[in-house]
């Protein structure tokens, strides 16, 4: 996976909203990668630029958005140069998207064997009889069941994890390269989340497509992605594998976001948080932009930004605590036992590997 | 189906009951009689045609009789053009008044619901701000000052089409679009409101993911979803131009049923107004049944049951 090629190279890149208040800047020098076949999670509050950055890649930004630098890479092309009729023609084909609320993202009076068929007529011309056949193929992959009675039914015949399923047979008819996902399964109940994050692993495998997940709950992400990106007040923060980011954090950003993540071993009586709201865009802080909520926060993160620090040659994280002049701290209690909880399944892993020579792919 | 326009008919003549009863104790409370104008009348021939046309009796008595009477099918008979029984006069008159609400709808609807979309689409532009104007324009002008104005430069001045009167399809012309202008506007502004809801849409940001032009997106998707609400409000506005259309009728001399209701109120002819009030209910609540049915044909959504 480290070597696969990058399908998705974003650089620099800035993005700013014209407001009234002024200028909003949302996304402050972002750069990622994406690679063929991989699930990229990226991960922050609400308002820290997940979704303008997709929104970006998509070319649907808002009208007052501004981007003030960068470039998005695909395909040899840069995405931001792109014209609209051009954006057109990538959108669907080589980049999908599927959004957060599945009630309200499907048209409410068109057939929903016509809205998963449109993306093909629409770009690859196929004939209405012949895009019908391939609608029904992807509602049975994507596990309608009685897909053949189901395809003139509408929306709201259907319930929100079903919609969900549509939605994201409408997104893959056309195999894009890139699947971005806003919060897929954030409107809906746990255990139909289960079951659509379940099902878009199985179709990414199928049809071979890279997926931006973008969500707030580090628990979706933890079954999902392979590696994870942390955004916060429009800037990555910490990035790298996802047993990197979950295991061996570095950012107290992410510590702070995995500590008040319950989890079922935890002891349910008290759950931390962040304290504290994310600076505000219009005149973002000088220093690190977490450091007014970050108690490990040094004297100098009030006056420089911190860089990028290698922590592995895969996982990066930007905070001055891993400067060589920084004093050693540890990371909370929580995080410490979950490395050592997570070291000892490891182990406990790979003897049982050696025991059955299961793998451990079968049992999905 | 059968069921649920059954309960509709049901209610529908419940509702007509409620409007004939309020209408007519109303009509009772007006000042005068229909005898006003006839000061060399007696005072004993008045009673004689008091008593001819039953008005000499209490007026609970009056209404039951008159409740009798129309279950029979009888209208009773004018007091102001003698003895036209009030069918024969609202049906020699209802086709110049159905005929100038139709063309006034045909007219107005589609071009308000077009220029509505147009500003929907070019929001926040100086188109937008154009079809506004004309939306607030054409809603708050009475149709009766456009007549005149009509009359003056298209009948007067540019003698394109005749000033009054009725006749062959020209002189439709004229009334017709004093008419239109309401409906016009209200379906502009009804559209615009609409589409740029649907515009705002989760599904029309879906559309746009899936690569659709601006083009596809309207025809496909954001046209058959903002038109669905429009047509709530076109049966209304229909019968709204027939009911307002009184005075545009008197302006251009136009024999159909509003005048003669502006006639009618104005010499007190009570069974005249009894059947056009009955007529008009009956048109509005048709037109809303009407609207109904269209619409649980257009929207997926939306099913008839026997329930509620």
């Amino acid at each position: 996976m480290e070597n696969a090629k990058n399908i998705l190279e974003v650089r620099n890149l800035e993005i700013n909203f014209n407001t009234y208040a002024g200028t909003v800047r949302a996304i402050r020098n972002v750069s990622f990668d994406l690679r063929r076949g991989e699930t990229l999670a990226i991960v922050g509050e609400s308002g820290s630029g997940k979704s303008v950055t997709t929104r970006a890649i998509m070319g649907l930004l808002a009208n007052n958005a501004v981007v003030a630098n960068g470039t998005i890479e695909y395909d040899g092309k840069d995405l931001l140069k792109q014209s609209n009729r051009q954006m057109e023609k990538i959108r669907s084909v080589d980049i999908a998207e599927i959004f957060q609320d599945p009630m309200t993202s499907l048209d409410p009076t068109m057939k929903i064997g016509k809205q998963i068929a449109e993306p093909l007529i629409v770009h690859k011309g196929v004939k209405p009889d012949k895009a019908r056949e391939a609608a029904l193929k992807m509602m049975e992959a994507v596990g309608i069941t009685n897909a053949q009675e189901r395809i003139n039914d509408y929306p709201h015949q259907f319930s929100g994890g079903m919609r969900q399923r549509i939605v994201i047979a409408i997104a893959l008819i056309n195999h894009p390269d890139i699947l971005i996902a806003d919060e897929p399964t954030t409107a809906l109940d746990v255990t139909i989340q289960a079951q659509i994050l379940n099902l878009m692993r199985r179709l990414q495998n199928m049809i071979n497509t890279s997926i931006i997940f973008i969500t707030h709950d580090l628990g979706v992400v933890a079954g999902m992605a392979d590696r994870v990106a942390v955004m916060y007040a429009g800037k990555i923060v910490e990035y790298g594998k996802a047993d990197e980011i979950f295991y061996n954090p570095k950012h107290p950003y992410t510590w702070g976001l995995l500590e008040s993540m319950p989890t079922l071993d935890t002891d349910a009586e008290y759950l931390p948080s962040i304290p504290g709201t994310p600076p505000d865009l219009l005149n973002p802080p000088v220093g690190d932009a977490f450091a007014p909520r970050n108690k490990y926060a040094l004297e100098v993160d009030l006056k420089a930004e911190p860089p990028f620090f290698e922590v592995s040659p895969t996982h990066f994280a930007a905070t001055w605590l891993l400067d060589p002049r920084a004093p050693q701290i540890n990371p909370p209690e929580i995080i410490v036992q979950r490395q050592q909880k997570y070291e000892n399944e490891r182990q406990q892993l790979i003897n049982a590997d050696r025991l059955n020579h299961h793998s451990a792919e079968e049992d999905l | 189906m059968a069921k649920y326009l059954l309960k509709r008919l049901f209610y529908l003549l419940l509702t007509l009951f409620i409007v004939i009863t309020i209408t007519f104790f109303l009509m009772k409370l007006l000042p005068g009689t229909p005898l006003n104008n006839q000061a060399k009348l007696s005072k004993s021939q008045i009673a004689v045609i008091y008593q001819q046309y039953g008005l000499d009796k209490p007026v609970w008595q009056q209404y039951l009789s008159y409740l009798g009477n129309i279950l029979h099918g009888n209208f009773g008979t004018s007091f102001q053009f003698s003895d036209q029984p009030v069918s024969y006069l609202i049906s020699s008159r209802i086709g110049a008044s159905l005929q100038l609400g139709f063309q006034a709808i045909i007219v107005g609807v589609p071009i308000g619901t077009l220029i509505g979309a147009i500003g929907a689409v070019k929001k926040n532009t100086w188109v937008d701000t154009t079809t506004t104007i004309i939306s607030i324009l054409g809603i708050s002008i009475p149709s009766f000052v456009l007549a005149v104005l009509f009359q003056y430069f298209f009948g007067v001045k540019l003698h394109w089409f005749p000033i009054a009167n009725w006749g062959s399809f020209i002189f439709t012309v004229l009334p017709t679009l004093a008419l239109a202008v309401s409906p016009l506007a209200e379906s502009a502004r009804f559209m615009r409101t609409e589409m740029v809801d649907v515009m705002n849409s989760d599904y029309i940001e879906l559309a746009k993911a899936k690569g659709l032009t601006k083009i596809g997106i309207i025809y496909h998707h954001a046209l058959r979803n903002s038109l669905i609400p429009l047509l709530t409000v076109v049966g209304p506005l229909a019968v709204g131009i027939m009911t307002g259309s009184m005075v545009v009728e008197n302006i251009f001399s136009i024999p159909g049923i509003g005048e003669l209701f502006v006639k009618s109120v104005l010499t007190n002819d009570y069974p005249t107004i009894m059947g056009l009030t009955i007529v008009y209910s009956v048109m509005l609540m048709v037109v809303l049944l009407i609207t109904d049915i269209i619409y649980s044909l257009v929207d997926p959504r939306i099913r008839l049951t026997d329930k509620g």
